[in-house]
């Protein structure tokens, strides 16, 4: 079930489109924001309450690079591995957080703290290596710097 | 006198958002304010013809022509929506116009939506520029209380609505009529062309998308006129450029300088140089799905025709630079895996195509690399052209490809010769 909160911000939506459907990108936002991720539950809930079949909305969500039809940790950490990342050494950092949160990318650590995606360009390329986690961005990577940045996100 | 910067001259030191009034204070919305007391919506489709604004998305299209081609008795609701999708790797010039200035997005909006009739307007936001998305949602609401957006925008009998659409994230969504579907709340693949967007566009309605950055200026072009805006460019290509530069240079950063200005001044004298140790070895003047250039090209004038003239594309107009001291089959291979990831999967040269170009492009990273290989590279672009697929992004990732193997064709023959990354 939607909670009333999900409900209400999925329909304040519909008064920016001309059609309930093209809110779906927007809710399954909504509903990641508040659990994490979108569940097969509720796509059937979003699928009601917008008029599309559960099948559509997978469609969709497995298109889109930021929505998660799996559970992620607490934190994402979205590490770019585009060129000018790449050049500035990105496959180093990259690896550097995978040997200390000991997972693969892609991979939830076993205390489900954090979850690490390489993700394509950040457009802070002036800035390079540079990574997101959560909604914040973090500028000129090295290893020292992650390793702080990383203990701020309990 | 110091060269004009109309796009970012009244940007806040401290990286802040101008406010409304601050807007206002920095001469924002007189344009707005001229257009809807004086000016008929086919004077400001001329003004922009005459001023010859091209596209700052990367196709360069002339932004008045674009304009001009909702039909004047098209139905409504017509729209009109903000390409803020900036996803080209190597690109991060309109995050600084959408952080720093929403307001000048809201008034070229306003301008392009009024030249073209819009009822209906969005601002299609990639969804990992955070701070954008709050600084634009708040310049909105401000714009809204100060009469510039909604019904009757300024007693004019004028209607515009705006809003924000935050995307969830894929390449596709920057390609026009891929962003139309994500928009109706669709995977973002292109759509087959015609019908084109100014006829049948966003829920089949009379459609117009623009960048950003092209946005941007519409204001400025009101104000000062077209004549202004044109001496403001060194070539033909109207006004100014957000040009910016990434890589192992000095100081790698966005300028807001004359259109036209060499690679060479930008790289040297804006960027610093290469770093300490290093030599330049080519770059890839607007972003990844553009040829690369070399040493030979440093003294090109970096606007759309004279970049065009030497085998490439200015695209987005932020240069990503290749040293000596990194692989290029090695940046090849991060660019192939880029566009292979991010197609759509509908041309089968594309998601075909592109899958094998990667796979090959890694093996020889590995020291797998196979005699024959370069042709079947060479072999494989040729299918990633216009009319081979029913939008630009394979036609844009053959351009890295087949520059490269023309440049750097040695540094991909080592690898097969050797089996191995000679930079690993």
């Amino acid at each position: 079930m939607l909670t009333p909160e999900e409900r209400a911000e999925i329909e304040a939506e519909f008064a920016h489109y001309p059609n309930r459907k093209a809110v779906s990108i927007d809710a399954m936002k909504i509903v990641q924001k508040h659990r994490g991720w979108v569940s097969d539950d509720a796509l059937i809930d979003i699928g009601g309450l917008l008029g599309m079949s559960v099948s559509d909305l997978d469609g969709i969500a497995t298109f889109y690079n930021l929505l998660f039809r799996h559970p992620v940790g607490r934190h994402v950490i979205y590490i770019c591995d585009s060129v000018s990342c790449w050049i500035m050494g990105s496959d180093r950092q990259c690896s550097h957080i995978a040997d200390r949160l000991k997972l693969q990318p892609g991979d939830t650590t076993a205390d489900g703290r954090f979850t690490l995606i390489p993700i394509v360009c950040l457009g802070a390329c002036d800035h390079a290596p540079v990574m997101m986690v959560d909604d914040d961005t973090h500028l000129d990577l090295t290893p020292e710097k992650i390793d702080r940045i990383l203990e701020r996100y309990t | 006198m110091p060269a004009e910067k109309p796009l970012t001259g009244s940007m806040r030191a401290d990286g802040g958002a101008l406010n409304r009034d601050a807007y206002e204070r920095a001469g924002g919305y007189r344009a707005l304010r001229k257009v809807l007391s004086s000016m008929t919506p086919a004077a400001v489709i001329d003004e922009v013809k005459d001023s010859n604004l091209r596209g700052r998305g990367g196709a360069g299209f002339p932004a008045g022509l674009k304009w001009s081609f909702v039909p004047e008795h098209a139905p409504h609701p017509r729209y009109l929506v903000a390409n803020a999708d900036e996803m080209e790797p190597g690109t991060f010039k309109d995050r600084l116009l959408l952080e720093a200035n929403p307001h000048q997005l809201i008034e070229g909006m306003a301008l392009a939506g009024y030249a073209t009739g819009t009822d209906v307007a969005y601002i299609f936001l990639r969804g990992e520029y955070k701070l954008a998305a709050r600084r634009i949602s708040m310049a909105i609401a401000e714009a809204e209380e100060g009469g510039y957006l909604g019904k009757n925008i300024l007693n004019s009998g004028y209607s515009i609505e705006l809003h924000l659409h935050v995307s969830a994230g894929r390449y596709m969504c920057g390609e026009e009529t891929g962003m139309l579907n994500a928009l109706e709340g669709k995977r973002a693949n292109p759509r087959s062309k015609p019908p084109f967007p100014p006829v049948c566009g966003l829920f089949g309605m009379p459609t117009t998308v623009n960048n950003v950055e092209t946005l941007c200026n519409v204001p400025h072009i009101i104000n000062n006129g077209a004549a202004w805006f044109k001496r403001l460019s060194r070539g033909k290509d109207g006004g100014t450029k957000l040009y910016g530069a990434s890589g192992k240079v000095k100081h790698p950063g966005l300028w807001e300088l004359p259109m036209g200005t060499t690679i060479r001044e930008i790289l040297e004298e804006h960027a610093g140089g290469m770093r300490e140790g290093l030599r330049f070895r080519g770059v890839l003047p607007g972003g990844a799905s553009t040829d690369f250039l070399t040493e030979e090209h440093l003294d090109v004038a970096m606007d759309f025709t004279e970049v065009q003239k030497a085998g490439s594309r200015m695209g987005t107009g932020t240069m990503i630079v290749l040293d000596d001291k990194t692989c290029p089959v090695g940046m090849v291979s991060n660019l192939e895996h880029f566009f292979a990831q991010e197609s759509c999967g509908w041309c089968t040269p594309c998601w075909s195509g592109l899958g094998w170009v990667e796979r090959i492009l890694k093996a020889m990273e590995e020291g797998r690399g196979q005699p024959g290989d370069l042709e079947k590279l060479a072999f494989q672009t040729k299918f990633w052209t216009p009319g081979h697929t029913f939008c630009a992004l394979a036609p844009g990732a053959a351009e890295p490809l087949q520059s490269a193997l023309k440049y750097f064709r040695g540094d991909f023959e080592r690898h097969i010769n050797e089996k191995r990354c000679p930079w690993k």
